[in-house]
Parts: C-alpha cells; sequence; structure tokens
C-alpha cells in the first residue's frame, strides 16, 4: 500500500513538471537553441535586409570607361558610391532610379580636401579661402582624374 | 532503521534517487552527443567550426581622414536614426596638447566631417579614430543578455535579435565600447552588425565601401591568405581595451595610447 504522503508528492511534482513543459511549449520561440542561446531564425532575418550601396563592382560593369580612368589617377582607391550616393536602386532599374548625386553637390570636394590639421601631412588637403576663392573645383579638376588640369 | 508503517527504508528510497539521478545524467549525456552529432554547434571549436569564415576589421589610423562618410553611409544603410546619441559607428578627434591634455570631440559623430580645423599652433599632435562595435569573441553583451537577444552568428558578428530583445539595456550598460545604443522608434537595442546582409551577400560592409582612403580594411581572418589576414600577420595591431580580455575582432593599425 502506498502511503498518502508519497502520492500526494509524486502528483505534485508530475503536476509541476508537467507545467514547466507546457510553458516552456509556449514561451519558448521556434528555432530557440537550435545553434546556441538565441533564435537561429534571427540570423536569417538580419540577412535579409536590402543593401542600399550597390558596391563599386555592380558600377564598373556599365561604367567601364570611368573606372579605367580612375584607377589610374588619384581618386583610385576611392570607390564611385562616396561622391555619388548609395546606388543599388539605380543598378536594379538604371531608366527608374538615377543615383542620388549624379553630379556632385558643392562642397564634396572641400569634405575630404579642406585643409585640417588632423588629416594626415601627406594628404592632399587645400585652404579653400587661399586656393583660387570663387572658382568652382571642378572648373580646373576631373573627379575622376583630379591631377590632370583641364586648363 | 526502516519504517515497517510505510515499507520504504531509508536506504531504499537514497538507492532509487541515486539510480534516478544516475539515469537522467545518462539521458542527457546521450541527448547531448546525439546534438552535436545531427547539428554542429556553430560556435563550437570543432572541425564544424572551420567550415565558417570569421569576419574582422582592421582599421589603419594612420590614414583616416575624417571625413565621416563611414558615419553617413553606416546610417542611410541600415536606418539609423538620425539623432546625434545614436550611431553604429562614429569617428572621434583625439588633440594632444601640451602638459599631457587629451581632448576627444566628435561632433554629431562626425557625420558631416570636422568642419574647422584645431589651431595648429594649439596642439602637439592629433589623429582621428573611427570606432564601431569591436565584435568581442567574449562579448559583455553578450553574456549579459537575460534572454538571448544578442549573440554571434558562426560567422563571428555580433547582432541583435530585433524581435526577442525586450529592450532592457543591460547590454548598452555591459559595452565597454559604447558600440551599442537603444532604437528609439523600435524600443531594442542597436549595433553595428559588420553588415550582415551585405557581407552575406559577398558585398563590403557600407563604411568599408565608402571610405575613400582606404582606413578600413574588412575580411576573413580565419583564411589566412586574405588580405586582412596578411596585414595582421605583417604589422603591429592593437586592440582597444585589450586588458578587459574582450577579444575584440577590430583590429587598429597606428593605434596611439591616448585612444581609450
Amino acid at each position: 500500500m502506498v502511503p498518502k504522503q508519497v502520492v500526494a508528492i509524486v502528483v505534485l511534482a508530475v503536476l509541476i513538471i508537467t507545467t514547466f513543459f507546457v510553458a516552456r511549449f509556449f514561451l519558448v520561440p521556434d528555432s530557440f537553441g537550435l545553434t546556441g542561446h538565441f533564435r537561429a531564425n534571427a540570423i536569417t532575418a538580419i540577412a535579409a535586409q536590402e543593401p542600399r550601396y550597390a558596391g563599386e563592382e555592380a558600377c564598373s560593369g556599365c561604367h567601364p570607361g570611368i573606372d579605367e580612368l580612375k584607377i589610374r589617377a588619384a581618386h583610385g582607391p576611392v570607390r564611385c558610391e562616396v561622391c555619388h550616393g548609395q546606388a543599388r536602386d539605380h543598378t536594379l532599374d538604371p531608366a527608374r532610379h538615377r543615383p542620388p548625386h549624379r553630379t556632385i553637390p558643392p562642397g564634396t570636394c572641400l569634405r575630404c580636401h579642406e585643409h585640417n590639421a588632423t588629416r594626415p601631412e601627406d594628404f592632399a588637403q587645400i585652404d579653400s579661402r587661399e586656393h583660387r576663392p570663387g572658382i568652382a573645383c571642378l572648373a580646373c579638376h576631373d573627379p575622376h582624374e583630379p591631377e590632370v588640369e583641364r586648363i | 532503521m526502516s519504517d515497517k508503517r510505510t515499507g520504504c527504508s531509508r536506504r531504499g528510497f537514497l538507492r532509487g534517487l541515486a539510480g534516478a539521478g544516475g539515469l537522467l545524467t545518462l539521458w542527457r549525456g546521450l541527448a547531448d552527443s546525439e546534438g552535436s552529432s545531427a547539428s554542429p554547434k556553430a560556435n563550437g571549436k570543432g572541425p564544424e567550426a572551420a567550415r565558417h569564415v570569421q569576419y574582422g576589421m582592421l582599421i589603419d589610423l594612420a590614414r583616416c581622414i575624417g571625413c565621416g562618410h563611414c558615419v553617413q553611409a553606416c546610417k542611410m544603410e541600415n536606418d539609423v536614426p538620425h539623432e546625434p546619441t545614436t550611431f553604429r559607428t562614429w569617428v572621434e578627434r583625439y588633440v594632444l596638447k601640451a602638459r599631457h591634455t587629451v581632448v576627444v570631440d566628435s561632433p554629431n559623430g562626425g557625420i558631416d566631417g570636422f568642419p574647422g580645423s584645431v589651431p595648429a599652433a594649439d596642439m602637439l599632435r592629433s589623429f582621428f579614430v573611427p570606432k564601431l562595435c569591436n565584435h568581442c569573441e567574449r562579448a559583455p553583451c553578450v553574456q549579459v543578455c537575460p534572454v538571448g537577444a544578442t549573440f554571434a552568428t558562426p560567422e563571428g558578428a555580433v547582432v541583435v535579435d530585433r524581435e526577442y530583445c525586450v529592450g532592457c539595456r543591460y547590454c548598452i550598460q555591459a559595452c565597454p565600447y559604447g558600440g551599442r545604443y537603444f532604437h528609439p522608434e523600435y524600443h531594442v537595442a542597436d549595433k553595428c552588425t559588420f553588415c550582415y546582409h551585405r557581407v552575406t551577400r559577398g558585398l563590403r560592409p557600407a563604411c568599408v565601401e565608402v571610405c575613400p582612403r582606404k582606413v578600413r580594411i574588412f575580411g576573413d581572418i580565419a583564411d589566412a591568405g586574405s588580405p586582412i589576414s596578411r596585414l595582421l600577420h605583417r604589422h603591429p595591431i592593437q586592440v582597444l581595451k585589450p586588458t578587459l580580455n574582450t577579444e575584440p575582432r577590430v583590429y587598429y593599425l597606428n593605434l596611439d595610447k591616448e585612444v581609450r
């Protein structure tokens, strides 16, 4: 004959364990713990975000001339979207979308090239108050090949 | 001593308990071994881990010109709110003056560059320091998350599960690098993901893409032949706050000791 206390404790234990597993079933989200202490599905969700910058390789396919000009010049390391802005829309549908800065807005050059004492000394810098004030940079410099002066 | 009334001796009870415990241990051991053979643990050190690329970034401070394109592109790429307190990456300007005075500023994270030079006469030395989440291998933010909403992907990028984060902000407090912020719209912690959505598609992170001086080098540090690995092997490299043993995946070249 099993004593009353033992029956009570077994029933209680079964109840607690069942409650735990039922609660766990409803509270723990799908894919949690499959590859670690996190939702494995979150990785897919994060990877699904749409890029906005296309990457230089996407540009050079259609604009090879610019790429060849640029790569030999001082702006070789400067990728297209630095000045022209995020262009993934443009690469997906070139007819409908233009890059945000098809012609570069004023101030683009000086953002990098205005003199700043913090910048490395070997980097090309000008003081815009002294270097041909009032004349647009593009009047003399081709941004794709900046060291060749047009005039 | 046996209890005639219940017919259950103390010795018998203890024996049963020990047996049950042993069975449980055996069952868990079996479950673990099955688990590891069927679905390899991504963060484990086994041969399965070797298949994954391991992301890392090298930042050469001697080349940074503080133009802020990286900050701007990061905000554009990742919909980071345009508030002066929310950044996934930002640029700091360090100015070393006489008598060991160090002045650090970062106007709006450097998103518009640093217009207005520091008077050259006033300083001994000055340089820019781009910062971002260090994607630590032993990340304090991952350790403190109470729900498992922040974790390292198999490739080593520390990310936030936006759907599962409860917004308790422990991770923001725990990060020694200030790499995290509280997203004012989604009410969750947010941070740099190494542009996980881009790098898994074979693109560069947005900040690397738009860096005009190639200050930031991104790549696979598990592949000894990759450009970043070769640079890491051949140059004296430092990380931020090495004494914390966080083992960052963001490495710095030409880092000054003043940088915190």
